[in-house]
Formats: structure tokens, C-alpha cells, sequence
């Protein structure tokens, strides 16, 4: 097995974890089991919690910061990816104090573009690779993806596993994988796509969590969006679950980013009492905790505008993407 | 049976993108017949309630305004159908919530189902008669024609609690906007059994969404609302005209002003259909 090339001062438990296969797959199959009526009803109480006034005015701002703004369609086009750079720069034309987004996030052949556009904005270019979103081809085209996309700029590496890999227990092969990826990622940050929607239990999410995080992903992330389901509350929960301990255990700050089916603003003020919650107040900032979404930012700007106006906003008055 | 059985009291709920919720804020009100006897519990809808209904109007209008017009009128059609079969209950409603012996609410019950089957008669004729072509000097081919205007939210009238209301959501939604109806305060049984109708009917979900409640609480919300495009003002208090108008300027709605007292026994016109319309304008080059 590679070794991880970050984390070189791991506590010894966790060392001991990545040595070999066998360790590793001891490592994972020995994290506690996650009790699935406490999580899911824990999301759900979480989630009536009601914010109001000041506070969701705050809620807004800090989840419009905090969105990797994101257009994966085969259909995207330079004109395209150029109008949403547009967005990220300048949400709401009418509101400058609108904050920018946190990244936009596309595919690896429109990295450059999006770097032309958002040059010396301070916004993060994200890409997908390793054969997004199936994760299915060869460990060479998987390296030499991510590489294009480092090359053209990007500064975050969107990367998915080998899920058929890591379902059939070659927890090993996907942890190399992570591994190398990372290695190939050079400065740019890496976030590891679990797609939880294909992990089916959530013991399945912590070992994936618990596995990105000891491969030297700097985020773990829900999903691509092309599976259903994406992100939920409390697959959320088992993340945050899992970079809280991380934190714990080693001292060191990984992210958490779910991505795909949030669309509203109340969605993403439960998300956000989530973090507060189960990692903690520090994880409220874009560098550790990310919303992928492309139709989230304009329900986000109507409320904000609903906020500021008195009254309910429509689509009319957001841009169409 | 025992005498002394005692009948089940019903409590409604509001009428939104084709469900049946319960009102946001968990709030009823008790409905009294004419006379102050009770009736049955309406929901009493919120702010949220009316932001709901709009995003259903909104979900439902491409769907409903991109039909064929005839489609539309099949649609209208059929609710009056089942408008017919349900009358026993609704000359029952009318009679209680009006004040009016059962004759006269008979007669007012089938006045409103003729209502409706004129207003679904308009559907594929509206476009005919307020459209048309334009002579032009110069090598084109003008022609003019209706368009819906979008979510339409209407204040039904205060007193007429069945051919008033049916006299302002028919036409509305004959010529394919959607509609976010505030049935009368008072007497909103008519406008709950309307919406079973409607449900039951072939009208898609959304296309009429309906709140009980009360009406000065819910039509600033509507009249300020950014997506919504038109206000119908006939049952809005007096007090609250001037208002709700210059609210609704804001986002720049088209609203009907109507008389207070407008009787809807009267045979009805185009101003209805044509209060929400946009005429669309093409110019058309023509070769020789």
C-alpha cells in the first residue's frame, strides 16, 4: 500500500490503520456501527430548529460563501461556464454586499475558462475528475484527469471512488487510489466524492468517511448529483461525524461537502445548524464546509432579497442558469 | 340510528398544488351559518400559506397556459360535471352560509354552474375575438393575440360565496393563468367544496389553489409578492384598496378594480377574460 502523503505525524492507532490491507480493513470494519434511528432522528430534530431575522440573514450570507457554485452538464458550453463565473463574481447585481461564492465547480475541460474568468477574485476553481461521476476506468486515465485538470488551474480536485471496489471490501486499492490522486493534485485541494447514495448503509459512509480522511483528502463529499439520492441530513451527520473525530484524534481541520439535492434556503439552514452542531462553530466557514448546488445560490438571493424587501421575491428577479 | 346522534363537525383545510395541507400555522376558525349557528372549522391560512400557493401556481402555470385552449375548455367542461353532481351540497352551503331560503340558493348554485360552462366556452374563442390582424403600411404580415398573464391572485367576493367566487377563478383560468384564490372570510364552505371539485376533477394540481382565512391578513402578502403577476380586488376590504394597489405597483401587477357592490346575478362580459391578458404582437415579413 502507498503511503498517505499527508498526515506525516498520525497518532499511532491511526498509523497502525494504513500500514497494510489487512490492518487497514481491521482499521474500518472496527469503527462503531452507526446507530441509524439516533442519526436520522437527530437530523430530524435538528432540522425544526427555527432561525429568524439577524440570524438568518447571517445563515444566508455564510451559506452563499459557502456554495461551490457548479455546472456539470454535458451540454456546458465556455459561454456557459463564463455566465456562471459571472454569478459567483457578483450573485445579485442589485445587492454588491451579496458575498462572492466559495468556488465554482466544473468539468476538467472548462477549467480554463473558468480560470480566465475569476482571476484575482479570490474564488476557487473546482473540477471533477477521475472519471466523473462513475469512477470507472483505469487508475492511469484517473491520474493523467486529475493532472489535466491541475494543469488548466484548477485549485480543488473533486475526485470519486471506486465504489465497486470499495463494495466488494479492496478498501486497500481505494485507498491508493486516494493516495495517488492526492499526490497527483500537487497544491491544489483534494475532496473525496463518497457517493453515499450508492453506499446504501450508513456504516458503509463512515468506513468511506473514515477511508478518505486517512488517504489525505482535505473534504469528504456526499455526492456527484447524478445519483439519487444525493446529499441528506444525516448522511451529513455521519460526516460531520467523522472529521470531528478526525479533528480529535490528530489535531488537524478536514472539510465536509454535500452536494446535490439541496435546493432551498431552509435546506441549507438545517445543514448549516448540522455543522454547528455536530463538528462545531469553526466549521462554519467556506474552508470546511462547502454546499454543491447550482439552483440553491438563487433561492438563497430571493430570500435574502425577501429579507431586505419585506416581501416574497420571485425567479423573475434572479439570473436563469 | 339514535336521535340523539351526534354529527361529526368537520374541519377543512386549504387547497394547494392539488393537496389538501393543513394551514403552516396550525390555525382554524369556526364558520357560522347566517343565523351565527356553527357550522364547521375552515383553516385559517398564513403568509406561508399564500407563499406556498404561489410557488404551486408558479410549478403549474407552463403546463397549464402551454395546453391547447380546447383542451382547456374539455378540462372546464368536465369540473362543471362534476360541479352538477355535487349541487344538492353546494344549494345546502349557499343557503346556510347566504341567509337565503333553498330555492333562491338552488337557483344561485345553477347560475353559477351556467357561469362556468360559459366561461369554458371562451376558452378556444377569446383568442378570435380579442385577437386578430392589423393592417399595417408595409410588407408585413401583424397579427395580435392573447397571452395569459401569469399567477393571478384573486380576492374572491365577500358575500357571494359560490357564483361570486365562480365568477372570478372561472375566468381567470379559462384563458390559462393560474390562480391563488382567498375565498370569502366569512363564508368560505362553497369555495372548500369548490376545491374538492377541483380536485376530483381533470384540472392539473396548482392551476387553482385556494386559502381560507382572513382576507386582510393574506392580501398584503399576495399584493406584495414578486412573482406574482396580477391582483383581482373584489373581495378586498374597502379600507385596504388603496393599499394592496400601491403595494402591488411595486412589482408592477396588473389589478382589477371592481365595484364593492358588483352583482354577479348580472349576465358577464369580456372584462373578466380580458382583465388578464397581455396581447402579443408579431410582425411577420411577407415576400411577394
Amino acid at each position: 500500500m502507498a503511503a498517505p502523503s499527508t498526515s506525516p505525524s498520525l497518532p499511532p492507532a491511526l498509523a497502525d490503520a494504513v500500514r497494510d490491507d489487512a490492518s487497514l480493513r481491521r482499521f474500518l470494519h472496527g469503527l462503531p456501527g452507526v446507530d441509524q434511528v439516533g442519526v436520522e432522528q437527530r437530523a430530524a430534530g435538528l432540522g425544526t430548529r427555527s432561525i429568524k431575522k439577524a440570524g438568518k440573514m447571517w445563515a444566508i450570507d455564510t451559506a452563499i460563501g459557502m456554495v461551490d457554485l457548479t455546472t456539470l452538464e454535458g451540454a456546458d458550453t465556455h459561454g456557459k461556464v463564463r455566465s456562471l463565473a459571472a454569478k459567483a463574481r457578483r450573485p445579485d447585481p442589485e445587492h454588491p454586499d451579496v458575498p462572492q461564492v466559495a468556488a465554482v465547480c466544473v468539468y476538467p475541460d472548462m477549467v480554463e475558462t473558468a480560470v480566465r474568468e475569476l482571476d484575482g477574485t479570490g474564488i476557487d476553481i473546482a473540477s471533477v475528475a477521475t472519471a466523473f461521476p462513475s469512477g470507472r476506468s483505469s487508475l492511469k486515465v484517473k491520474l493523467e484527469d486529475t493532472a489535466y485538470a491541475v494543469d488548466a488551474g484548477a485549485t480543488e480536485i473533486d475526485m470519486v471512488i471506486d465504489r465497486g471496489a470499495f463494495l466488494s471490501g479492496r478498501y486497500g486499492q481505494v485507498f491508493d487510489e486516494i493516495v495517488q490522486v492526492k499526490h497527483a493534485c500537487r497544491d491544489a485541494h483534494l475532496k473525496v466524492i463518497l457517493e453515499t447514495g450508492e453506499l446504501a448503509t450508513y456504516d458503509n459512509v463512515r468506513r468511506a468517511s473514515w477511508l478518505g480522511l486517512l488517504a489525505g483528502g482535505d473534504f469528504i463529499k456526499t455526492s456527484t448529483g447524478k445519483v439519487s439520492p444525493a446529499a441528506t441530513l444525516p448522511v451529513t451527520h455521519v460526516m460531520l461525524q467523522a472529521v470531528r473525530d478526525w479533528h480529535t484524534q490528530t489535531g488537524e481541520l478536514r472539510g465536509v461537502k454535500p452536494a446535490g439535492g439541496i435546493r432551498t434556503t431552509k435546506d441549507a439552514i438545517k445543514y448549516l445548524v448540522a455543522v454547528h452542531e455536530v463538528a462545531g462553530p469553526e466549521w462554519l466557514t467556506a474552508d470546511l464546509f462547502r454546499f454543491g448546488a447550482s439552483t440553491l445560490l438563487n433561492d438563497l438571493l430571493m430570500q435574502r432579497r425577501t429579507q431586505l424587501e419585506g416581501h416574497y421575491s420571485g425567479p423573475d428577479y434572479v439570473t436563469v442558469d | 340510528m339514535s336521535e340523539n346522534r351526534i354529527s361529526v363537525a368537520k374541519t377543512y383545510k386549504l387547497y394547494i398544488g392539488g393537496a389538501f395541507p393543513r394551514s403552516e400555522s396550525g390555525r382554524s376558525y369556526p364558520v357560522v351559518d347566517a343565523k351565527g349557528a356553527f357550522l364547521a372549522n375552515a383553516a385559517q391560512g398564513s403568509r406561508k400559506d399564500a407563499r406556498d400557493a404561489v410557488a404551486a401556481a408558479r410549478k403549474a402555470f407552463p403546463g397549464w397556459s402551454g395546453a391547447t385552449a380546447y383542451n382547456r375548455g374539455q378540462v372546464l367542461y368536465r369540473v362543471a360535471e362534476v360541479l352538477e353532481g355535487r349541487r344538492e351540497q353546494f344549494a345546502a352551503e349557499v343557503a346556510s352560509s347566504e341567509g337565503v331560503a333553498v330555492k333562491k340558493a338552488q337557483s344561485l348554485v345553477d347560475a353559477a354552474i351556467d357561469r362556468w360552462v360559459w366561461y369554458a366556452g371562451w376558452t378556444d374563442k377569446v383568442a378570435t375575438v380579442l385577437g386578430g390582424t392589423n393592417p399595417v403600411a408595409g410588407p408585413y404580415f401583424s397579427f395580435s393575440m392573447p397571452e395569459p398573464t401569469g399567477v393571478v391572485a384573486v380576492l374572491a367576493p365577500q358575500q357571494s360565496s359560490l357564483l361570486g367566487l365562480i365568477s372570478v377563478v372561472a375566468p381567470v383560468i379559462a384563458t390559462g393563468n393560474t390562480a391563488v384564490v382567498v375565498s370569502s372570510q366569512d363564508r368560505p364552505l362553497p369555495a372548500v367544496t369548490l376545491s374538492e371539485v377541483l380536485a376530483t376533477s381533470d384540472l392539473p394540481g396548482g392551476v387553482v389553489n385556494v386559502l381560507t382565512g382572513r382576507t386582510a391578513e393574506i392580501a398584503p402578502w399576495l399584493a406584495s409578492h414578486g412573482d406574482v403577476n396580477a391582483l383581482d380586488l373584489t373581495g378586498a376590504p374597502e379600507a385596504m384598496r388603496a393599499d394592496l394597489e400601491r403595494s402591488a405597483a411595486g412589482t408592477v401587477k396588473r389589478v382589477l378594480r371592481t365595484r364593492p357592490s358588483e352583482d354577479f346575478t348580472r349576465e358577464p362580459d369580456l372584462a373578466r377574460l380580458r382583465a388578464f391578458l397581455e396581447t402579443k404582437t408579431v410582425w411577420h415579413p411577407m415576400g411577394v
